[in-house]
């Protein structure tokens, strides 16, 4: 009797490669993957494709121009469970800072001719589009939270992956806090965990690279970094990074009138 | 008479990193068209830079490419630097390249035996590959691992790496950190030496052209982090006058600019340009397995750039031991600066070829303007030559092997076009 594995495809819309690299980059698991899952369309990695309907489809990147838009519907319908890899996917990425300026003031910084490019006013996340089943955050996402996640949809289970912040990780690993200890800006407060918060470890404050925690309180802590003497334009643009479109992150300017 | 019409096609270009495609017309048996197109869509890095602080600049560019953050790292704190006056010497200067090694061979491994080797062998992937290899590929695997731990060592995690920053690092890591990881490395340049003796064997179609060659050259080093630009055909010009030598047009069919040399044309960049401009200066366990291989340079067959990428792989873990052996932890982790005015360039050998980055920055630390070249995008209408090239001798196979090696001349460049913008897609119409 053959056992029938799961078809995974891995679906790329505005990004970087890096989520998707990630799953290359479980050089130790990558052999048993391809064993326990049928990888049905992994474009960067394999020629060959198989025709959806697929089990699993881990979808990377933002939806960014008109046909973006249109693909993802159909890929929606191809996936029993559509997860979305990454900080463009859970939430625009860096691209979506042209959601404050729109995408025509952009384009002629870089193209001689914007006619020829077709491109979206700003940049989204799938769960704009689609309903999405789950969100894995991260730019980049952490691999081995990837691997929980696959392994729980083998398992049937729901994944384990935690909301709390990164002080919370920060305290977990005993790293000293920079902000309490040298006054440097961070953002650990309102950010969700998973990174194993690196950037305290190496001296910096975090930047907020798996977005915005549960219920932030990013006006107090924009309020606490003016105190510290950053600007309160530079206080803002260190919510503008890769999960810059965010709720929670996206209304830190308003969230400062008055 | 009637005129033979034939249409090749494929729609998504596989095993590169982005999106893109590839249209090839012939009528008659002649070649009458090719165009390497890219449609990843723009993600216009280069304006949403302006307005940002100098010190946001690497994170950010960093997001440009999810396989080579290190090489967008270094371009633009190279560039910010140059604007600022700062020169980073001594061990932070070694610890540069320290991490720059780790890059090289996670990518080259990546890409030599993930995404190109499959290709000779005529796999679809590399997976699929591992059930009649399985030795090789778990040997790259392993590699490729060791070559991710070293960016994680010194970079917190291996894609979009934490540490670098104008100046230097955010921290640097302690001597016995790094003597710790010796073991690795010595495994590392052992396991190599087995992927290039098999690389050496694989069956090369027989493609020459007669390439402009382009990279850095440093008197003392195999180029990295710095240099001046050269070629083969006797450029030779310092990094600030790039913009006087190359130029880039847009073309209506690509998202990413194409690059020529003013007054000459397409060129090369990339790991086979680096090895027959700067083979000399490789270390010497990697010039003595050249040598024992017969591999010899200038090598013009495109095809042959997945032994340069091994061999590079194999420098890479030759010189981070040569860094580890000679490090001295410096006494402050970044240089001192101040931030004023001004316009800098910088231009660093990412895995795929030359990166060069520019910015107007303001005095108080703005970024006023930005330009950035990545490797794929200079090697874009190169790529376009090759497929007109080596076309008459494909068009004559069976379709589905024709495709299959036009696809796998695209992949010699190792394309990056996440970098370039993104998306390849591969059709062929014969008229």
């Amino acid at each position: 009797m053959t056992e029938l594995k799961p078809k995974i495809a891995v679906f790329k819309f505005a990004s970087c490669d890096g989520c998707q690299l990630s799953i290359l980059d479980l050089e130790e698991e990558l052999l048993a993957i391809g064993e326990r899952f049928e990888i049905a369309y992994f474009l960067e990695a394999s020629r060959a494709v198989v025709r959806g309907p697929y089990d699993i489809g881990l979808v990377e990147g933002s939806i960014t121009t008109p046909h973006e838009a249109e693909l993802i519907r159909e890929i929606r319908a191809q996936c029993k469970n559509l997860i979305t890899i990454g900080a463009c996917a859970t939430a625009g990425g860096i691209q979506a800072l042209r959601n404050w300026k729109g995408s025509a003031e952009f384009m002629k910084y870089v193209y001689a001719s914007p006619e020829y490019i077709e491109t979206l006013d700003k940049s989204t996340p799938i769960s704009e589009h689609v309903k999405v089943d789950f969100e894995l955050r991260g730019c980049p996402i952490n691999k081995y939270q990837l691997l929980e996640v696959m392994s729980a949809l083998l398992a049937g289970r729901a994944p384990i992956i935690p909301n709390y912040s990164v002080c919370v990780q920060c305290k977990l690993n005993g790293t000293v806090c920079i902000m309490v200890s040298q006054g440097v800006p961070c953002l650990g407060p309102v950010t969700q965990a998973g990174c194993g918060a690196i950037c305290p470890a190496y001296g910096r404050g975090c930047y907020g690279c798996y977005g915005p925690k549960e219920s932030p309180n990013t006006s107090s802590l924009v309020k606490r970094f003016i105190n510290l003497g950053v600007k309160r334009e530079e206080a803002v643009n260190m919510f503008r990074m890769f999960n810059a479109w965010a709720p929670g992150f996206r209304e830190v300017e308003e969230s400062l009138v008055g | 008479m009637s005129v033979r019409e034939k249409e090749y096609r494929v729609d998504y270009l596989a095993r590169v990193e982005g999106e893109g495609a590839l249209y090839v017309k012939v009528r008659d048996g002649e070649v009458v068209d090719v165009k390497f197109k890219i449609f990843e869509p723009p993600r216009l890095f280069e304006a949403l830079l302006v307005g940002r602080m100098y010190y946001d600049v690497p994170d950010i560019t960093a997001r440009i490419c999810g396989i080579c953050p290190v090489a967008y790292q270094m371009s633009s704190v190279h560039a910010l630097e140059s604007v600022f006056g700062v020169r980073v010497e001594g061990p932070l200067r070694d610890l540069r390249r320290l991490i720059y090694c780790g890059e090289w061979i996670e990518s080259h491994i990546l890409h030599a035996f993930m995404l190109h080797a499959p290709d000779f062998l005529g796999y679809a992937d590399a997976i699929r590959m591992a059930k009649d290899h399985p030795d090789i590929v778990k040997t790259a695997l392993r590699v490729k691992k060791i070559g991710n731990d070293l960016v994680a060592l010194m970079g917190g995690r291996e894609v979009h790496p934490v540490s670098v920053c104008v100046g230097g690092f955010y921290k640097v890591p302690d001597r016995r950190r790094l003597e710790a990881f010796r073991p690795q490395l010595k495994e590392g340049k052992a396991l190599t030496k087995d992927l290039l003796s098999w690389v050496a064997e694989l069956d090369f179609p027989s493609f020459e052209q007669d390439y402009e060659f382009v990279s850095l050259s440093h008197p003392r080093e195999y180029p990295m982090n710095e240099g001046r630009i050269v070629s083969s055909k006797g450029l030779d010009i310092p990094v600030q006058e790039y913009e006087d030598h190359f130029e880039e047009e847009q073309v209506p069919y690509s998202n990413a600019l194409h690059s020529r040399i003013k007054g000459r044309g397409s060129y090369m960049v990339g790991p086979l340009s680096r090895i027959n401009l700067n083979r000399d200066k490789l270390l010497s366990e990697t010039r003595e397995a050249l040598a024992d291989m017969g591999f010899s340079t200038p090598c013009k067959n495109p095809f042959k750039s997945i032994i340069a990428r091994v061999a590079e792989t194999l420098y890479a873990f030759e010189e981070a031991l040569r860094i580890i052996d000679e490090y001295r932890e410096p006494e402050r982790p970044r240089v001192e600066f101040k931030v004023r005015a001004g316009r800098g360039s910088g231009c660093t050998e990412a895995p795929r070829g030359i990166l060069y980055h520019r910015y107007d920055v303001s005095d108080d630390g703005k970024v006023l303007s930005a330009k950035i070249v990545p490797p794929t995008a200079q090697n874009q209408k190169r790529i376009e030559e090759d497929l007109r090239a080596i076309a008459p001798q494909l068009i004559r196979l069976p379709r589905e092997r024709a495709t299959w090696r036009f696809e796998q001349a695209i992949r010699n460049y190792d394309p990056c076009i996440s970098c370039a913008t993104h998306f390849l897609r591969l059709e062929i119409e014969e008229e």
